[in-house]
């Protein structure tokens, strides 16, 4: 039996084509992402091994938590003292001091040099090697010198060329708010991923590095060096007893690898497995694809099946060849996808660093985990989905191997696979109303949301064949109606095997509907936040800083000065803790605050706002139970001292100015370093659009100083989600990719199952071109319906589901992106016209006299 | 016989249709339906190079109804094919009407098998998904005209379907599907019908029924048909028989009996055997 498996597979070849390019694509999606998981995770710890190489003993001062709820504080206890003892310690050969932090640059023209992404913009000090020389060994010089003066710069070079600047400019920076200069004295190479993923590297001598991120004499980090045959753990432990009590350690470099290689394994398997649910949909997508093609060969062949059970072959004999078969395709089709999945390993990380990934390049690392992984799914899915059809062999009598006349296939009864898609769909259904009736808590409702999305999906798949009925006829009705004949002869091929048509839809719609579901959650979170972004807002600017460290007070003067600038108001954020409650309070004067916001109040009015007299938004009297009128002890700050404090009034809560009000006197004190949160402005009517431009400049263009228009606003606030939302669509892609293989498998069998009727057709007289119509608009009708069930039950997914998103988001409400969804309906027509294309083709160009007469 | 008393009474009826052309030698002098002047097919070519056809020179009657006889390989088959636009033409020519075959391209050979050529095959003559009136509709169907109601009325009650109109082919009995085959050829008023074999696959009271249907077509409707077969039976039905050997006509006989042809055909065996 196993040569006749053999034979079949072979004999087929053509056939099989399209079921064994879904299982290479699935498989290939499946060990591209392990080879992709095992490198990058293998560059990374190498990168970070490079980066301990000469880390024998690491000295670090800690973050202290602040026990009052303040922001991190950095450690001030690793003084030069500590630097001088440390190197006192036997054993130790070498101490680098280092200083930590960052700094965004102007690029040669003043624009801000990635300043939406400020923390990875590292800066750093330039310490030369204790061994003598003036290089720091960490960055190795590309041109020019080390800086060794306050008002000297250096870069690496790849920063300094993408901003223009050479060796003798003026470098324009900013490290917290307002702009500084230096002058570039040299480049340096550096292989920081955070650098080479779009950030940047600035390096100061010590001195002025600790004055830019620390006060003098103090450090972030010790790099100790110790002797070729050192125990450098128990040199850690040495030095560890030496160092003054809390906020700093000491650790071996070993430690310290050992650590970030598990940091470092962890933030890989997260993405692999992110990148492996998506592999497992589109093998799942594959799973449609497999078991139709194998029920349409064991129909094809159930002649040659009975003559061999005729002969004595049993039951189980046909089965395992047919499993056997499946076996051999899976297998081959594996190895094909193992190859395919490196390349997709290689071209990956290129990939996702164009989207900001930040992942670092090196060579592949393929395991035999991996390969047996690959080819196990693989041949695995091929052999388990044909398993279904096996039994359908089984069943064939030896005599139906004597039977001369084509008998139709007997028509099994869908009543119970309607009743059982009945049952899951309503269950879904029910499941996910009832999520949607629920708000708030995301982690409570996740799992029945999660378990409702499958059962409805796995419903309409059971059901697919029973809607299959209706909505091909609503389709057909149109084809018939515009294309004749041809129309009416593809609604009814289409509707002629409901399963396989249903299989081949539900392929296609597995994929829309995850993409229709995401585009429409994505779409209504879009909008919310967009519309939270604004809301209640009429400021045209907002003046703020990108690495949020506040903007100093008398700036204001300054941006209300420009020309074209009507108000300039500037707003503290502050905190309040009431009742248990905790919430943002923002402070501005009430007066000036009503010409750039439109705050809608439920009771008392911004002139109530004074001294002590606050404004609390909906949501947090709601929570706290005050109203107007109460009087409260609250805290403005993180520590224990109360304030005696009024509610002035109750207004509707805005993201713009958060969840409590009072004047810029009482809040501006309680702030980190008393800087304000930022500045809004109003125009003037006849300001020019260059308005932003003029503020920057007012305040010294520095990188820092964001000026912010109001559609500035709500992309900054919704743009991760269109980034995050292309890649879900690149990734789901592929499962559609994998549908539409099956929309041709399915044409490709049914053309050839079809011969005769074809050949009949030609001879009494439909054209090549009507013959092509057919099987064109017969792939665009069962395409359309696999389209419609997938953006339908996306749609209802998206809406019922959208509940989740309640807790954060107020204004969430479902959005329709009826542009988008009428794209994916025409992308589902534009699938039918191409899948068709080879099917088609081959279907006019068989031969009407061979054709009639084939058996 | 049964078969031969049909034939009288259709013969009777015939008489009196006013458009039923009568004399069985009349079809040269009113016209040929189709016509074959020095037809040959050849396939393939050196070693394996077989001559189906050898300059066939042949002409069928309008209003008659011609069965080609043959042993296989005798190229009965590949004259009809021919003559029916379905292969290509290796010399000589083959016209339908005036229209000569080879002068035109698959599409136009297409459009005449539509609007001007009925087909009756041995089996699978239907399509399983549409139902026994629309596939006897398809021809027009597809060239998207509407069917003469009344026309269609008159041929759906001789080939006596009118009960099973709506019924798909898997609910039609094999001399069912062939008389909705029959009634698809004759709806479409083609210059000429072509059966193949009807009725190889059907038993011989069923096949009777067809026979019987395609004469009263001609002899009542004036309908051209020319039918290949290899049945005497059969082919006593028609006003003329020709005889194919080797890819040549060898011998016609007109009004034939089913002993007649039987006759000829041992004749033609004894030759063979002993040339």
């Amino acid at each position: 039996m196993l040569r006749t498996a053999l034979r079949n597979v072979f004999a087929h070849k053509a056939r099989l084509i399209m079921t064994a390019l879904a299982v290479m694509l699935g498989v290939a999606f499946v060990s591209g992402t392990l080879v992709f998981g095992d490198s990058v995770a293998k560059s990374l710890r190498d990168a970070s091994a490079a980066n301990l190489e000469d880390v024998d003993v690491s000295v670090q001062a800690e973050s202290e938590f602040d026990p009052d709820g303040g922001p991190d504080v950095r450690s001030t206890k690793l003084s030069d003292d500590v630097v001088r003892q440390v190197r006192g310690v036997s054993g130790v050969t070498s101490v680098r001091a280092v200083v930590n932090g960052n700094a965004t640059l102007a690029d040669q023209d003043g624009r801000p040099l990635n300043a939406d992404t400020s923390w990875q913009n590292l800066a750093t000090n330039y310490v030369p090697a204790e061994s003598g020389g003036d290089r720091d060994t960490r960055y190795p010089l590309h041109d020019g010198r080390g800086p060794q003066s306050r008002d000297e710069i250096a870069l690496d070079h790849e920063t300094a060329e993408r901003a223009g600047y050479a060796i003798g400019d003026t470098v324009r920076f900013a490290t917290e708010g307002p702009a500084l200069t230096a002058k570039l004295v040299g480049t340096v190479d550096t292989d920081d991923p955070r650098v080479t993923a779009g950030g940047s590297l600035a390096l100061f001598d010590t001195a002025t590095a600790q004055r830019l991120f620390l006060n003098p004499g103090q450090y972030d980090e010790l790099v100790v060096g110790s002797g070729p045959d050192s125990d450098d753990h128990a040199l850690a432990g040495t030095i560890d007893r030496l160092l003054p009590d809390g906020g700093v350690k000491a650790d071996s470099g070993a430690q310290l690898a050992a650590e970030q290689a598990d940091e470092i394994a962890q933030s890989t398997k997260w993405l692999t497995q992110m990148l492996l649910v998506f592999a497992g949909i589109a093998l799942f997508v594959g799973v449609f694809i497999i078991a139709n093609t194998f029920t349409m060969l064991i129909a094809q062949r159930s002649r040659e099946t009975a003559l061999l059970r005729a002969v004595g072959a049993s039951r189980r004999q046909v089965v395992r060849a047919v499993l056997i078969e499946a076996g051999v395709l899976g297998l081959l089709a594996s190895a094909a996808g193992f190859t395919l999945g490196l390349g997709i390993a290689t071209v990956l990380p290129g990939l996702l660093n164009a989207s900001g990934a930040g992942l670092p390049e090196g060579s592949l690392v393929i395991s035999t985990e991996t390969l047996l992984w690959s080819v196990a799914v693989g041949v695995g899915v091929t052999v388990l989905a044909a398993w279904l059809p096996s039994r359908k062999a089984a069943r064939i009598a030896p005599i139906e191997a004597l039977s001369t006349v084509d008998q139709a296939p007997a028509k099994r009864g869908l009543v119970v696979r309607n009743t059982l898609g009945g049952l899951l769909t309503v269950l879904g259904v029910l499941l996910m109303l009832y999520v949607s009736a629920q708000d708030g808590d995301v982690d409570a409702n996740l799992p029945p949301a999660m378990l409702g999305s499958v059962l409805t999906m796995t419903g309409m798949i059971v059901l697919a064949p029973l809607l299959s009925r209706p909505l091909v006829n609503l389709a057909g009705a149109l084809t018939s109606r515009l294309f004749g004949v041809s129309g009416k002869l593809a609604k009814e091929n289409a509707l002629r095997n409901p399963r396989r048509t249903a299989a081949t839809a539900s392929a296609l719609m597995i994929g829309l509907t995850l993409i229709t579901g995401l585009s429409v959650a994505g779409a209504s979170a879009n909008e919310a936040i967009q519309k939270e972004a604004v809301q209640d807002l009429t400021a045209d600017y907002k003046v703020s800083n990108a690495a949020y460290n506040g903007i100093e007070p008398g700036l204001t003067p300054k941006v209300a000065a420009v020309d074209g600038v009507d108000t300039a108001v500037p707003v503290a954020s502050g905190s309040l803790n009431v009742r248990d409650s905790f919430g943002t309070l923002a402070g501005a004067d009430p007066r000036q605050l009503g010409e750039v916001a439109d705050l809608h109040f439920t009771s008392g009015s911004l002139d109530d706002i004074g001294p002590g007299k606050i404004a609390l938004s909906d949501k947090l009297a709601d929570e706290t139970g005050l109203t107007a009128g109460d009087t409260f002890k609250g805290s403005l700050d993180f520590g224990d001292s109360q304030t005696r404090l009024t509610v002035a009034g109750v207004y509707e809560q805005t993201r713009a100015l958060d969840d409590a009000l009072g004047v810029l006197a009482d809040v501006l004190p309680h702030t980190d370093d008393r800087k304000l949160d930022s500045i809004l402005v109003r125009a003037s009517g006849d300001a020019g659009s260059d308005l932003d431009q003029d503020i920057r400049e007012a305040l010294g263009n520095s990188p820092l100083i964001q000026v912010q228009t109001r559609d500035q606003l709500t992309k900054a606030e919704s743009g991760e989600i269109d980034t995050m939302l292309n890649m879900m669509y690149g990734l789901l892609g592929m499962a559609v990719v994998i549908g539409v293989l099956g929309v041709i498998n399915t044409l490709a069998m049914s053309v050839f199952e079809r011969t005769r009727e074809i050949g009949l057709l030609r001879a009494i007289g439909l054209d090549d071109r009507g013959v092509k119509q057919m099987v064109r608009l017969e792939s665009v009708v069962i395409s359309l319906f696999g389209a419609a069930l997938g953006i339908g039950t996306g749609i209802f997914l998206a809406w019922t589901g959208g509940s989740l998103t309640g807790g954060s988001l107020t204004t969430y409400e479902t959005v329709l992106p009826w542009a988008r969804l009428a794209l994916f309906l025409l992308a589902g027509l534009a699938i039918g016209v191409l899948a068709a294309i080879w099917p088609a083709r081959r279907a006019a160009r068989l031969n009407t006299l061979q054709a009639i007469s084939a058996q | 016989m049964p078969t031969h008393a049909a034939t009288a009474a259709t013969a009777a009826t015939a008489a009196q249709h006013p458009t039923a052309p009568s004399g069985a030698h009349a079809g040269t002098r009113i016209g040929a339906a189709a016509r074959a002047t020095g037809l040959s097919k050849v396939y393939g070519e050196g070693d394996t190079r077989v001559v189906a056809l050898d300059s066939v020179s042949l002409e069928f009657g309008r209003g008659r109804f011609t069965a080609i006889m043959g042993p296989s390989g005798s190229g009965k088959s590949t004259l009809m094919h021919c003559m029916a636009g379905l292969d290509t033409v290796s010399e000589g020519s083959a016209r339908i009407g005036d229209t000569e075959l080879a002068s035109l391209n698959d599409r136009q050979l297409t459009r005449l098998r539509r609007d001007q050529v009925g087909f009756v095959f041995q089996a699978f003559n239907l399509l399983p998904t549409l139902t026994a009136l629309e596939n006897i509709t398809l021809p027009m169907d597809i060239a998207g005209r509407k069917p003469d109601r009344q026309w269609l009325d008159t041929v759906v009650a001789t080939v006596g379907l009118s009960g099973r109109l709506g019924h798909r082919p898997s609910q039609l009995s094999g001399g069912q599907q062939q008389r909705v085959a029959v009634a698809r050829a004759i709806a479409a008023r083609p210059e000429i019908i072509f059966a193949d074999e009807p009725t190889g696959n059907l038993d011989s009271r069923s096949g009777a029924e067809i026979l019987t249907f395609l004469r009263d077509s001609v002899q009542e409707l004036g309908q051209t048909v020319v039918m290949v077969t290899h049945d005497p039976v059969a082919a006593s039905y028609a006003d003329r028989v020709v005889f194919l050997a080797d890819g040549r006509l060898i011998d016609e006989v007109y009004d034939p009996t089913a002993e007649a042809v039987l006759d000829r055909m041992r004749q033609f065996d004894t030759d063979a055997r002993t040339s």
